[in-house]
């Protein structure tokens, strides 16, 4: 995750605090999801960024998921996502995003 | 309507291992933030030679000497597999080694900034004088050189940038400007490189299809650096100079930008310059960004690959009047990504993929190739971001499933059909679009394809000036003949020829 991204997030979560944020990812690939995700909660794993060490602990979507398909308008959710959940692998992505919501995500 | 044509492309590799490790900005970062880092001391493991180098699949494609659809014989991963054909020439052009490259942005630096070592001159002229494509007047541009001791000290001690070869230094580029950050030495080093990596790639376009370079009227440049001073950052212009150094002395030229999606965008910009009859020949060119080579070197690394970003891109095309053969480009068939299409992928598709092909009545499956982001996977799926050409056939095919021209099962054959394996360098805007359109000339003159499309995609939110994504596309379609060409019937003929007969026998008569 891009370092000015990085510093975003964290003045989002310091304004309206942590428990009321909530990041949603798009990243094509399950890794690269998982790792924006985990510098999020856990901290930036590559140890470059602002959130080097800074568990922020927040909590975590991908756009394919249910989780949020079923928050969004489905009318709007057909026009712009739909197309990618025939293309991403989708059962990887859930797997990799359930696996950092229960290791870091703390709301 | 008479569509311009596509007369014949160029396409060039440098192989440049020292910039990798002196320029490229994953390196240079490095430096700077951890000069200490266990990456910065195995990289010289990973560095590939030139001859592996050449031997490489993907860039034996780039430069013409294998079909892309060759690749789809192998497994991946490709750096290990040898290419059959190791030319280091090609049927579109070249992969140029880093010494003669060297001496070719000396004999492209019109202010004397750039400074070889003696016995390295000397050397590199002597290369020089067997390459095809250069004569006595470009080699006597590499002058005399100096001591070593003296370009040390314009390193050490005037900022300028080190030129490398096998890790020593041969020479350097120096500031132009003492306090302009526009004309500092790292600047004035990517600049020159642009300006001899894209001359190269015109001379190949111009050479390896009998081109006249005084026909070219006209010269776009569309790579993504921006040359200037301290009142005119990106002033310009990279085409003028390039035109100048290939001799298209009929030619003017200016540099359009529009990060990756800029060559696609200059190819229709140059298309409509010839429709419109403003000029008979334009050319598009662009040369090769040092700052991404070795852009995913750390990944690669990691992963015991090469270092596989170790070749700078570049490549020309020549856009002229209809000739009643050559490929058309069906400038009526242009998609553009608008302010107003919104970001997500769907809707990106749609407005550079359908809308296009609504213009035209046709289906997703009308079209034989998509040309799009032909990034190698060979660099991008090590760094974890994937197989990018396969991504976008995806979300084509996803499209053409939603508007019920593809069966959802048909998807993955889709992909198989209409795509094609990636093999360009990622150096941004060199993999855009624009790498399989030597290859669409060649396929539609064989019979092999009726249409493509060139898709080109820009990253605009990198400027910081928009969070906006950018695109272009537009289709090229085979040669039908001369619309309006007049025809003679064979009565015609065959009454002409007896008018000529009877004038004849008058004659005869006469005397």
């Amino acid at each position: 995750m891009d370092l000015e991204n990085q510093n975003r997030v964290k003045d989002l979560a310091e304004k309206h605090g942590a428990e009321n944020v909530v990041v949603v990812f798009g990243a094509a690939e399950a890794e690269s999801a998982g790792l924006s995700a985990e510098t999020v909660t856990n901290g930036d794993p590559t140890f470059a960024g602002p959130l080097a060490g800074v568990q922020l602990g927040l909590a975590v979507y991908h756009a394919v998921e249910p989780e949020f398909k079923e928050a969004v308008d489905s009318d709007v959710y057909e026009e712009q996502v739909s197309m990618m959940e025939m293309v991403l692998d989708v059962d990887e992505i859930i797997e990799e995003m359930t696996s950092i919501r229960n290791d870091f995500s703390k709301y | 309507m008479k569509f311009p044509i596509v007369k014949g492309a160029g396409y060039v590799l440098v192989n440049t291992p020292d910039m990798l490790v002196h320029n490229g900005s994953t390196q240079t970062t490095e430096k700077l933030t951890n000069p200490d880092s266990e990456y910065l001391k195995g990289l010289a493991e990973h560095i590939r030679t030139f001859d592996d180098v050449v031997a490489y699949l993907p860039n034996q494609v780039y430069i013409g000497n294998l079909h892309p659809e060759k690749l789809k014989e192998y497994d991946m991963p490709w750096f290990d597999k040898e290419s059959p054909i190791k030319e280091r020439f090609g049927k579109y052009g070249e992969i140029m080694p880093q010494d003669e490259f060297i001496g070719l942005m000396k004999m492209a630096d019109a202010f004397d900034l750039v400074k070889l070592e003696k016995k390295f001159a000397a050397e590199v002229k002597q290369k020089l004088q067997r390459h095809p494509l250069f004569d006595e007047t470009d080699i006597e541009k590499i002058k005399e050189g100096l001591g070593i001791e003296e370009i040390t000290k314009q390193i050490d001690e005037h900022h300028a940038e080190g030129i490398y070869m096998d890790g020593k230094v041969v020479g350097c580029v120096k500031r132009a400007h003492d306090i302009d950050i526009n004309l500092n030495a790292h600047t004035m080093f990517e600049n020159i490189v642009v300006k001899a990596s894209g001359a190269l790639a015109l001379r190949n376009l111009i050479a390896k299809n009998g081109l006249d370079p005084a026909s070219i009227e006209y010269v776009i440049e569309c790579s993504e650096e921006a040359c200037g001073d301290i009142n005119q950052r990106g002033g310009g212009n990279f085409a003028k100079a390039i035109a100048e150094m290939a001799g298209a002395v009929n030619a003017t030229g200016s540099d359009t930008r529009g990060f990756c999606a800029a060559p696609t965008h200059a190819l229709i910009n140059a298309s409509a310059l010839v429709q419109a009859g403003v000029y008979e020949n334009v050319v598009i060119v662009a040369g090769g960004a040092t700052a991404k080579l070795g852009m995913n070197g750390k990944d690669h690394v990691k992963k015991g690959y090469p270092v596989l970003e170790d070749v700078l891109g570049g490549f020309a095309i020549m856009i002229s009047q209809n000739d009643g053969t050559s490929p058309v480009i069906r400038t009526d068939l242009v998609g553009r990504h608008t302010v107003g299409t919104g970001s997500s992928p769907q809707a990106v598709i749609t407005s550079l993929i359908t809308a296009p092909l609504d213009k035209g009545n046709l289906k997703i499956t009308d079209i034989d190739k998509y040309s799009v982001e032909m990034q190698n996977p060979d660099i991008t799926k090590p760094a974890g971001a994937g197989d990018v050409p396969t991504s976008n056939y995806k979300m084509i095919g996803a499209l053409g499933v939603k508007r019920k021209e593809i069966d959802r099962k048909d998807l993955m054959s889709f992909v198989e059909e209409h795509g094609l394996p990636g093999w360009a360098p990622t150096q941004g805007h060199i993999p855009s679009g624009v790498p399989y359109v030597g290859f669409a000339i060649d396929d539609m003159a064989d019979g092999k394809i009726d249409k493509a499309m060139i898709v080109g995609k820009g990253s605009l939110f990198l400027g910081r000036m928009t969070n906006l994504f950018d695109g272009v596309s537009v289709i090229m379609e085979k040669n039908t003949g001369m619309e309006e060409k007049e025809s003679v019937s064979k009565e015609e003929i065959k009454k002409l020829i007896a008018e000529a007969m009877r004038g004849f026998a008058e004659t005869l008569t006469d005397e």
